[in-house]
């Protein structure tokens, strides 16, 4: 790809990369813990169903339940083992609510299932290879964990020309993609030609930040020979949101609430790609992922190959435990991720990090008024108005953030990040997100039980009605009888 | 609920009161040369400004019943009057700059609701009003007598100037716009009063009379470039400002030679440098976009020039910069950036064909 | 002053006939004003305003007789939808926010008579004579009158569980008083 087909990202910050803490750390297996608590809803959409019961043996990669309606995915079981509970568990969420989980005893033997695979995976239809991806539970690994099979059903439907592989990992600490792509750049040329070949696209297109000179060359190597072209972006956060990565290779925006299928393009992170390889060319169901254990608190920070279900103190343990009490547990990264508020939480199919962060690398001093610098102004990679918006939410008025264009905020950070008087800016955002969609909830089941009261006031009338009409009837039998009765003497 | 900090987990390291310290430090080189120039009056003039505005700001944070430290930490009320020191005649009496520094700190910063509430730029509007209620005081300039030089009062005469009340006589001067409306206003044109008294060369280093801060331009050049180098501020408010003014000038100079100033003297003299760099990237009274601020600049830049040119002062930039500063909420209102996957509109922008439906 | 009197005289006249026929011309049908406001209440006619049921209300807020922020199950969204409405100003902020309830059966407590859910006016209450009743918390609107209605106390109001679906970030503390 020459420069003329690249665009000036917008907006955007150079946070600290601490990618140097585990960045040159191969990729291990962490040995197989003894138990893991797999959430059965990990992904965007329907949680899915339990296909087993209490007691049951399962085998590494079996089906333990299954994906509900269009939008949902299977679950398979991480390693072999018994079940030994189905019921509420902490959730890998910042409400740390309970939700369904399985919880699964490993065996220790970790004993794959049968799987059939396919001689040339290139010779199946393209259809297939979509139920593939959907049937191994597939979601896109880069945190958005949307179902990946529906992506691709919608992308051939509409006909999509452009493939664009995200390998921007631009959250700060997180390696596990750049690692992935160092290593099993095979894997993942393998995963793209695949979903090429799923969806029909035309071009295939894989950026990467190019402060990973190393993957760029690995994925460069892997890619020889092939119509995969390999383009450094420059490095700035958030070029891994897939709108800004399309904007930067192609220079074509996805018009507001649309998707990328609306202007030819289809998204997939780079480990999505390797998972879909994994589950069409191999039989492998999404059952482990890649996941950065890092932080300024943590001992020796790696990259791990984790089953999914594994409890975070499990990641840190193997990583030498804490060099000092953290201040802060992050799932995922620190622009985005979550806070953990303990350690059995497990990690799950959108979990690209577990972080342990001192005091000195959160940094959170109290806020302070704001002074209009407009800083978070121009580094909104959205193009809006931070400071506008949590004032008018400031003042309970929604409607005015909205016209604002809260909508269109995609809760990046960037404006909080930068922000000299350090409002929570995002948290504002999100917190009216929340609002608004609580209301919208609100009055839809206000909607509906007035339907109800209106359905019970009518049945109530008509009973009354019926009834009144009843002794009505009753009433003019009594005196039809009476009368013909009076007759009846008058003629005797 | 859930006590949990939201994301993100990571923060720059700056804060505000960093923002103005970087600010005042781009300030010292220009204020140091002041000092030196003007000597000890323009020292205790400056004293007594700072320490008006932050006891002003310490009694209305009182007052409110908030906590008085963060406020006075932060930095701004100190900066606020130490733009408005600079833009005070040097020699001024201390009541000029304590009434000044009371009413840019209590008047148009803390009634509007304090930090970022302001709708006009605090050391402006003292300046201008302190204009219009002493206008003999605000006029009254000193010709440079270097703190080192033979002229300069000693300390104790200088304490009777700054602190003893009209006791000084000696060395008034008139500023370079001053001196040309005054000519103007006599039936002299430019032809004939500006040979011998305009010295672009003594402008640029600031060897005339003029108000404390604002007469090198060049040292007040590095301030703001050291700005825009630390990102504190953006080139486009600058530059702006100052094409507002050069822009204009060279038309009407180059039609009217005798009738009008041309853009090297404009930028030169005044407080053109200072508003440009210092006064027009107020952050809180200025707009939120760059193409705003590059509008609201080239209003401050135009409106000087006007001011100057047709007004009954000499000196605009104050002026100028209050009106815009009135403008700010309807340059925000119209310039907004555009929406990622928008059009200027706001509406989405239509769906791209793909191959398979053209 | 003749002329004054006179004048002012003639002047109060015109005015208040103008007045007076504006008033008729210009009149809001009365009747379809408190329609629209009885299309913003919840409908449940569950009497916490201390109105007859719904249509009460709305003849009352219709009148201005009574607060837009009158009806505790229609929370936030109603009393906006109520401000536009009546183009009364209120500060969202300062309506408390409570917290959505629903009513809940303890079941060791119920003895199955049916009462409540012959006044549930939402059919929210399921359940047959002799076995212990449940609350459908979907169609639940908190109005209380199950609570009255029950002998053994087994019906209470509780704060609905928060789930994955409904939990949001709460809003953000102001640390700086404004």
């Amino acid at each position: 790809m020459n420069l003329l087909n690249r665009f000036q990202p917008r907006g955007g910050v150079h946070p600290a990369g601490r990618k140097d803490l585990s960045a040159d750390r191969p990729i291990r297996a962490l040995p197989l813990p003894e138990r893991l608590f797999v959430p059965l809803q990990q992904h965007v959409g329907a949680a899915a169903t339990p296909v087993v019961a209490v007691g049951d043996q399962v085998l590494k990669g079996q089906l333990i339940a299954a994906g509900q309606g269009t939008i949902s995915a299977p679950v398979h079981a991480p390693t072999s083992g018994r079940v030994v509970a189905l019921g509420d568990y902490a959730a890998p969420h910042p409400s740390g609510l309970p939700v369904p989980t399985l919880t699964l005893e490993s065996d220790g033997e970790d004993r794959w299932s049968d799987a059939a695979i396919p001689a040339d995976p290139f010779a199946l239809a393209p259809d297939e290879i979509a139920r593939r991806v959907g049937a191994a539970g597939i979601v896109g690994l880069g945190g958005a964990a949307f179902p990946s099979a529906v992506k691709l059903n919608i992308s051939r439907k509409s006909g999509v020309d452009t493939l664009i592989i995200n390998g921007g990992e631009c959250e700060p600490y997180l390696t596990c993609d750049d690692r992935l792509m160092r290593e099993q750049a095979e894997g993942i040329v393998a995963g793209i030609r695949l979903i090429h070949h799923a969806v029909g696209t035309q071009r295939a297109l894989v950026g990467i930040e190019d402060n990973k000179p190393e993957a760029i060359a690995a994925m460069r190597a892997a890619a020889l020979g092939t119509d995969i072209q390999v383009v450094a972006v420059p490095a700035m956060y958030p070029m891994g949101w897939d709108k800004q990565l399309t904007r930067a290779l192609i220079g074509k925006e996805v018009p507001a609430g649309g998707r990328s299928a609306d202007i030819g393009v289809l998204v997939h992170n780079v480990a999505t790609a390797y998972a879909v390889h994994q589950a069409v060319a191999l039989g492998r169901p999404l059952v482990s992922r890649i996941v950065t254990v890092s932080g300024g608190a943590v001992k020796t920070p790696c990259n791990l190959e984790v089953p999914i279900g594994t409890p975070a103190q499990d990641l840190f343990d193997y990583c030498g435990g804490f060099t000092a009490p953290p201040a802060r547990l992050v799932m995922g990264g620190p622009m985005m991720g979550h806070e953990l508020p303990a350690t059995h939480i497990p990690v799950v199919k959108g979990t690209s990090g577990v972080l342990a962060l001192t005091h000195a690398e959160i940094g959170r001093p109290e806020p302070a008024p704001c002074i209009r610098c407009s800083t978070c102004v121009r580094a909104c990679p959205v193009g809006l108005l931070p400071l506008e918006m949590a004032t008018r939410i400031r003042a309970a008025d929604l409607d005015a953030a909205i016209g604002l264009g809260l909508k269109d905020c995609i809760a990046c950070g960037s404006c909080s990040y930068v922000c000299p008087a350090h409002i929570p800016l995002v948290h504002y955002f999100n917190y009216a997100k929340g609002e608004l969609s609580a209301r919208e909830r609100a009055k839809l089941k206000q909607e509906a039980t007035k339907k109800l009261a209106d359905d019970r006031s009518a049945r109530m009338e008509r009973i009354a009605r019926e009834r009144e009409e009843a002794a009505a009837r009753r009433r003019a039998a009594k005196e039809a009888a009476e009368a013909a009765k009076k007759a009846a003497e008058v003629t005797a | 609920m859930s006590q949990l900090a939201h994301s993100p987990h990571a923060h720059a390291p700056v804060s505000v009161g960093k923002v103005m310290a970087t600010v005042m430090l781009a300030l010292v080189p220009a204020t140091v040369f002041g000092f030196w120039l003007y000597g000890w009056p323009a020292i205790f003039l400056w004293t007594v400004c700072v320490a008006a505005a932050l006891l002003g700001e310490a009694a209305t944070m009182q007052l409110q019943g908030r906590p008085a430290r963060p406020a006075l930490l932060d930095g701004s009320a100190l900066l606020t009057a130490w733009l408005l020191a600079l833009s005070l005649p040097p020699w001024a009496p201390w009541w000029i700059g304590a009434i000044g520094s009371l009413f840019a700190v209590v008047v148009t910063k803390q009634v509007f609701g304090g930090l970022g509430q302001n709708v006009f730029n605090p050391a402006m509007a003292a300046r201008v009003m302190l204009l219009i209620s002493f206008p003999v005081e605000m006029t009254l300039w000193t010709a440079p007598a270097p703190i080192t030089g033979l002229h300069a009062p000693g300390f104790a005469e200088a304490w009777r100037i700054t602190f003893g009340g009209g006791a000084w006589d000696a060395m008034t001067s008139a500023s370079l716009l001053g001196h040309v409306k005054t000519e103007f206003t006599r039936g002299v044109d430019l032809l004939s009063s500006l040979p011998g008294y305009y010295v672009p060369h003594d402008s640029v280093w600031g060897q005339r009379a003029g108000s404390l801060g604002e007469t090198s331009a060049l040292l007040l050049l590095f301030g703001g470039l050291y700005l825009i180098a630390r990102r504190i501020v953006t080139w486009h408010a600058p530059v702006a400002m100052l094409l507002g003014v050069a822009v204009p000038a060279l038309i009407a100079n180059t039609l009217a030679p005798a009738h009008y100033l041309g853009p090297l003297p404009h930028l030169l003299s005044g407080g053109i440098v200072l508003g440009a760099f210092f006064i027009a990237t107020d952050p809180v009274t200025s707009p939120n976009t760059a193409t705003g601020q590059f509008i609201f600049g080239l209003g401050c830049g135009l409106l000087t020039w006007i001011i100057r040119t047709w007004g009954g002062y000499p000196e605009g930039v104050a002026f100028a910069v209050m009106l815009m500063n009135a403008t700010t909420p309807m340059i925000d209102l119209y310039v907004k950036p555009r929406i990622y996957g928008r059009n200027r509109k706001g509406q989405s922008l239509p769906a791209a064909p793909s191959k398979k439906e053209a | 002053m003749l002329i004054a009197v006179f004048s002012l005289t003639t002047l109060g006249l015109v005015l208040g006939l103008l007045l007076g026929y504006a008033s008729r011309r210009l009149a809001v049908e009365g009747n379809a004003l408190v329609e629209e406001i009885q299309a913003i209440l919840p409908g449940s006619q569950c009497g916490q305003c201390g109105f007859p049921g719904c249509a009460g209300a709305a003849q009352a807020l219709a009148d201005g007789n009574a607060p837009i922020t009158l009806c505790p199950p229609g929370g936030r969204e109603v009393v906006s939808a109520l401000s536009a409405k009546l183009g009364i100003e209120v500060n969202l902020a300062d309506v408390a926010e409570t917290m959505p309830m629903t009513a809940e059966v303890r079941e060791e407590l119920c003895i199955g008579c049916t009462r409540c859910y012959k006044v549930c006016p939402t059919d929210a209450i399921m359940g047959a004579a002799k076995h212990i009743h449940a609350v459908f918390r979907e169609a639940c609107t908190a109005c209380g009158k199950c609570v009255e209605a029950c002998p053994t106390e087994a019906l209470a109001l509780h704060p609905a569980p928060i789930t994955l679906q409904s939990w949001y970030w709460h809003k953000p503390e102001e640390r700086m008083a404004a």
